[in-house]
């Protein structure tokens, strides 16, 4: 008599080691989960208000300056370390997990005007209103000693910036000219100079280590090659441009924070027309910085906010500002990319979150699991009215927020002057300029 | 070359001091005026140049702007020819110093060098090289970073970093004491001699080490493996022992182990019999514990030793058989319960004809197939009797595509009376058919019900079909008569069936009577009745579509409709007009676009129909699996007709079809304009479609749809991307190093140029 009775394989039901996790049993039969589109949408909708509900990117305030704080460096070997300089001439060296203020050097008299690390991180140096570049050890003075800089260079003229090399012994400064120094010599290796404004800031290049840019204030934006000792081609924009900043994952993309409110990213092979325009600010932009990541930069305005734009958008996906906050003189990205530092006018250094909903800390995989597929989640209904509305909703000072208005008034007013005018004029003679051309003066070779 | 040009001046001087004695005088008075003086000097000079036909160039004087300025100060315009070589080599013949020089440079045919550029040319120059050179040199950073871009996740940091944990000793060697307080810990660690650099042993543990010596401690160590060694062995062979599962194994160990209590008793009977007999007490009392086990089974040693003597000792054999009987009664109760099973068979079969009309189908099932059997009771149970498995589905599917397809409210009606019939018949084909004649007053009704439902059908249908109809029923009368002898009831029943199928509908009814008829001369009839009946259903439903099909062109313009009215329009407009129309007409005469648009609005008519809802779920209540479908009455049961949709706004309106689904509270919900990236709706449509949660996809193609494009690990630093990285080539020589290499060929007046800005 054979009996006949249900019968399942274990191996479809009892897990392999007591580690695994339980095997449970699903059907994946698509007529059992109905509404997959709806049901997804309405997880992306709960997912963005989350995002917003939880969005508090403020992390801290150093204080302790007692001017405003006119440059910051990041420490290339550890994360909780920063430097500042502030308009009183003072250096100070924070720690960011203690949020504390571990030394502080008188350094120049008058403005530090730029602060740099050596790559290794045993040194910094800086150059300042007095004339001089100074490098200073990183590690405090001993008992009883004196806090001395390693080296003094007087110089004839003002320094106005300093960047370090990002692998050999060099650094370059700016002023009446570009110098680049060899860290044992008291006089530059090699100047080089192209028209004869001040240059505000000079950067190296982190990839392709021997190219520098530079800006001036006669608007140019200049590159130069280390290597053959030459200017290599200027770009004149409208406005005079505060800084640049190299993409450190894209050799020759950088990124100029200009006086027009806007920043530029350009390609340095072709400077005729910048690859994108960033526009949000409604002032100038003073300083800006790229996430390590290379994908999205910081920008840091007169308007007293910074913001966040992705590279390849012109709009800004995140705007952070405190009633507190004056204008914003300088911007960092932690070299984790994860937190946002800037220094402002009313001498306090504050730490952002790069991602203003993020958790902070050691996530479980659940955890993880979850925020990835909420991330995507909203990334893939990005484009709907209502996620998209509460995506993009944003507090905004009155002051920045009338500003809006009235240059949206303004624009508009300009593009139906200039859509009059094209109108009336003979056909061709007016030709429609492009944004990403408009800004563009000349490019020198 | 001003000092050349100075040179040729001497040179030329001297010629004319030697050529002057014939001619002029060396010298003139100086008590001579001014003017004479003047004009005697400038005879003098215009002598000197007639004097040398070889010296005709002299120092041009730039008196006006000129385009080619040299910065040589270099000109030729002021004799207004080249500046050849040879001219420069004449002035130079007196000289014998010169000589060598002359030969050389006779040698050279020479061409004149062009200008050289000046600074801001050249500099323009250089810098568009370094350029160019620069801009191809980056361009091998391309592939990358698209790749980059375009990679569906990127990790940092890239590379992978090793952790720099260097050991305490090198710490230590680079670490002084600087503060008191550092100090004053030093102080108190080197007092007691704690070790500061390799190796880390205190002075007492170096001492300890040394009290022994080294044979001593080698051979205690020996002696403590071996132990350890030997202990291991025995446990692990304990533990495998323990492990071994074989019966065999367990049994020669048994006996080994009994023979070796024999021989033990052997010697202490010889050596102390009390104990011995002590021992057999308790052998005794071992048997006696097998005995009251359950085992009688004959393998018990007792059972073994009476099995030897049975043959010859009766109470011994009578002690087997209590066993033996013992046994049976103990193991008996598994065949009590298989003799169970067959009487629950029995009683079923018992039961089943009771319920049930048709045995002798049930009992074939049953002696086929035991799976049969349930699918009958359950058939049996739900009412419907399932003699003909091709049949029962046709008419199922004949029903729901009739009650779905109901355009037309006549024959909906018809179909609705039908089921209502229909079921009645059901619950009274429940019935044993022993009952069914004392409830002949029933079935009568539901007959006399069916016959106002043929009526109505026939006023409707055409006579031709009636013709049909009576042929069938003289068919069945023939039937009647010859199968005189079978009850009432069948023949009521035929009857009953063939109205049904007049109606184009071929319930399971027919078949019911069949199988009460006796054999071959039914099957005869069943031949005969069958193949009218089938045309007959098709007739009937082809005539309805036709009705349809008249129904929608009485609603629908047709398009000769169209063509009548196109005329009336026609006489109000111009010739010209109509030409023009005609002229359309002509090119378009082969794509009929009225028929297609009917055609289209039929189907968005057809689309926008609210549909039946059928809740029925497979599997309560009776088998489910591959060709297995619910029951035709639960699926009755559950299903929920839709509800009568309001007229359509384009009902009257012949050309226009107007989209009824457009809901406008949920445009706010949708997305307006197909967004930058994607070029096509569809493209958006499908990756809005495709959902990437757990509760839709797998665990793993989860993780891989939620893959976040940028990974980062929590406190890393990201570096820069570096080229050796990506597989490029760095040159190794250092960028400081190249710019002072370069710097050193730099000429000289750039150099300068570069102190004096440095130094500025």
């Amino acid at each position: 008599m054979k009996v006949k009775m249900l019968s399942r394989n274990p191996d479809n039901y009892v897990r392999e080691t007591k580690l695994d996790i339980q095997r449970v049993p699903r059907n994946y039969d698509p007529t059992l989960h109905p509404f997959e589109v709806p049901r997804e949408y309405v997880r992306a909708l709960n997912a963005t208000k989350l995002e917003r509900v939880f969005a508090k990117p403020f992390l801290a305030s150093l204080d302790g300056h007692r001017d405003g704080v006119n440059c910051l460096a990041k420490h290339p070997k550890s994360l909780a370390t920063v430097l500042s300089g502030a308009c009183d001439g003072e250096v100070k060296i924070w720690n960011l997990t203690k949020r504390k203020c571990i030394r502080t050097i008188q350094a120049h008299e008058g403005f530090v005007r730029g602060i740099c690390t050596r790559f290794c991180g045993t040194s910094f140096f800086t150059v300042g209103d007095d004339k001089t570049v100074k490098q200073w050890k990183m590690d405090g003075p001993g008992c009883g000693e004196e806090e001395e800089p390693l080296y003094t260079v007087l110089g004839k003229t003002v320094y106005t910036g300093i960047d370090h090399h990002w692998k050999d012994p060099a650094f370059a400064t700016c002023g009446q000219q570009v110098d680049i120094w060899d860290e044992q010599r008291t006089s530059p290796v090699c100047s080089m100079n192209w028209g004869f404004d001040s240059i505000s800031s000079v950067k190296f290049n982190p990839i392709e280590t021997y190219l520098l840019g530079s800006c001036a204030s006669d608007r140019n934006i200049v590159l130069y090659d280390m290597r053959q000792a030459t200017p290599l081609k200027k770009v004149i924009l409208d406005m005079r441009t505060n800084t640049i900043c190299w993409n450190p994952m894209e050799a020759f993309n950088f990124t100029a924070a200009n006086e027009d409110y806007n920043l530029y990213t350009f390609d340095m092979r072709a400077l005729d027309t910048p690859v994108m325009v960033h526009l949000d600010h409604v002032s100038a932009v003073l300083d800006v910085d790229y996430s390590p990541t290379g994908k999205e930069f910081v920008s840091a305005s007169f308007d007293k906010s910074i913001r966040i734009f992705p590279v390849d958008k012109s709009r800004s996906r995140e705007v952070y500002h405190t009633r507190r906050m004056q204008h914003v003189i300088c911007v960092k990205w932690t070299s984790d990319s994860k937190y946002i530092l800037c220094g402002s006018d009313e001498m306090n250094i504050r730490l952002w979150k790069a991602n203003a909903s993020e958790k902070l800390g050691v996530l479980t995989s659940r955890e993880r699991a979850a925020n990835d597929y909420n991330q995507k989640l909203k990334e893939k209904f990005q484009y709907h009215p209502h996620v998209k509305r509460i995506a993009r909703h944003r507090h905004l000072p009155k002051s920045i927020y009338s500003q809006i208005q009235e240059q949206r008034v303004m624009k508009e007013a300009r593009r139906r002057k200039e859509m009059n005018r094209r109108k009336h004029s003979k056909p061709g003679s007016v030709p429609v300029v492009s944004e990403r051309k408009k800004h563009v003066v000349a490019v020198v070779k | 070359m001003a000092r050349n040009v100075a040179d040729l001046l001497a040179l030329s001087q001297q010629e004319e001091l030697v050529d002057l004695p014939d001619s002029y005088p060396l010298s003139t008075s100086e008590d001579e005026g001014d003017s004479d003086g003047e004009r005697k000097c400038q005879k003098l000079l215009e002598a000197v140049s007639s004097l040398g036909r070889t010296n005709k160039w002299k120092l041009a004087e730039r008196s006006e702007a000129s385009l080619m300025v040299s910065e040589f100060n270099v000109t030729s315009e002021g004799s207004g020819e080249k500046l050849v070589l040879s001219d420069l080599l004449g002035s130079a013949t007196e000289l014998s110093s010169l000589a060598t020089v002359k030969k050389q440079l006779q040698r050279i045919k020479s061409k004149t060098l062009t200008i050289p550029l000046n600074k801001e040319v050249a500099d323009r120059t250089l810098r568009e090289a370094a350029f160019s050179k620069t801009s191809q040199m980056l361009s091998k950073w391309d592939p990358v970073v698209l790749k980059n871009r375009q990679a569906e996740q990127l990790v940092f940091p890239m590379e992978k970093e090793l952790p720099a944990v260097a050991p305490i000793e090198h710490v230590f060697t680079g670490w002084k004491a600087r503060t008191p307080l550092e100090q004053e810990v030093f102080n108190l660690l080197h007092k007691n001699k704690q070790p500061v650099t390799d190796p880390l042993l205190t002075p007492m543990e170096k001492a300890s080490l040394k009290a022994m010596s080294l044979e001593e401690a080698k051979i205690r160590r020996a002696e403590l493996q071996r132990t350890r060694a030997l202990q291991s062995y025995y446990e692990a062979r304990a533990r495998r022992e323990k492990r071994i599962k074989s019966k065999k194994y367990h049994r020669v160990l048994k006996k080994g182990k009994a023979k070796k209590a024999l021989k033990e008793f052997e010697q202490l009977w010889k050596d102390c019999p009390s104990a011995a007999l002590q021992e057999l007490e308790k052998m005794e009392k071992a048997r006696m514990t097998e005995r009251m086990s359950l085992k009688h089974q004959g393998k018990g040693k007792w059972a073994k030793s009476k099995a030897i003597v049975a043959k010859y000792d009766l109470e011994a054999r009578k002690a087997m058989q209590e066993q033996l009987a013992k046994n049976r009664e103990l193991t008996q109760k598994l065949q009590v319960v298989s003799e169970s099973e067959e009487d629950d068979e029995g009683t079923e079969e018992r039961i089943v004809p009771v319920s049930d009309g048709m045995d002798d189908l049930r009992m074939n099932a049953d002696a086929v197939n035991p799976w049969m059997l349930s699918s009958c009771n359950s058939s049996a149970e739900g009412g419907d009797i399932k003699t003909d498995p091709e049949q029962i589905p046709e008419f199922v599917t004949h029903a729901s595509s009739e009650s779905e397809g109901d355009e037309r409210p006549v024959a909906e009606e018809l179909v609705l009376k039908e089921r209502s019939f229909q079921e009645r018949v059901d619950s009274n084909n429940a019935k044993p058919l022993d009952i069914q004649e004392t409830e002949d007053s029933n079935s009568q009704e539901v007959l006399s019900e069916s016959r106002i439902l043929l009526q109505k059908l026939n006023k409707e249908n055409h006579q031709s079909e009636d013709q049909e109809v009576s042929s069938v029923e003289t068919v069945l009368h023939i039937q009647r008569e010859d199968l005189a002898s079978e009850k009432f009831l069948v023949l009521q029943r035929l009857e009953r069936a063939h109205v049904l199928e007049q109606r184009g509908e071929l319930g399971k009814e027919e078949h019911y009577p069949k199988k009460e008829l006796s054999g071959p001369v039914l099957k005869g009839v069943w031949k005969e009745m069958n193949p009218p009946t089938h045309p007959d259903a098709s007739g009937g439903k082809k005539k309805k579509e036709q009705m349809i099909d008249l129904q929608t062109l009485l609603t629908t313009p047709s398009p000769p409709v169209k063509s009548l009215a196109v005329p009336t329009v026609q006489e109000l407009e111009d010739e010209v007009e109509t030409d023009h129309k005609q002229l359309i007409k002509e090119a378009f005469a082969g794509d009929d676009v009225i028929r297609e648009f009917l055609k289209e609005k039929r189907e968005a008519i057809e689309a926008n129909k609210p549909k039946d809802l059928d809740l029925s779920l497979p599997g309560w209540g009776e088998w489910v699996g591959m060709g297995l479908k619910p029951s035709a009455k639960k699926r009755r049961r559950f299903l929920i007709k839709a509800p009568e949709s309001s007229p359509r706004k384009d009902k009257n309106l012949p050309n226009v079809i107007i989209n009824e689904k457009r809901n406008i509270h949920a445009a706010a919900y949708q997305v307006r304009a197909v967004p930058h990236p994607f070029t096509h709706h569809q493209q958006f449509e499908r990756t809005i479609q495709n959902p990437i949660g757990y509760t839709w996809n797998t665990q793993r193609a989860f993780q891989k749809l939620t893959v976040p494009k940028v990974g980062t690990k929590l406190g890393h630093i990201i570096k820069p991307i570096k080229a050796e990285n990506v597989g490029y080539h760095s040159s190794s020589r250092s960028d400081l190093s190249i710019l002072q290499s370069n710097r050193k060929c730099l000429s000289r007046k750039q150099q300068k140029q570069l102190k004096k800005s440095s130094a500025d």
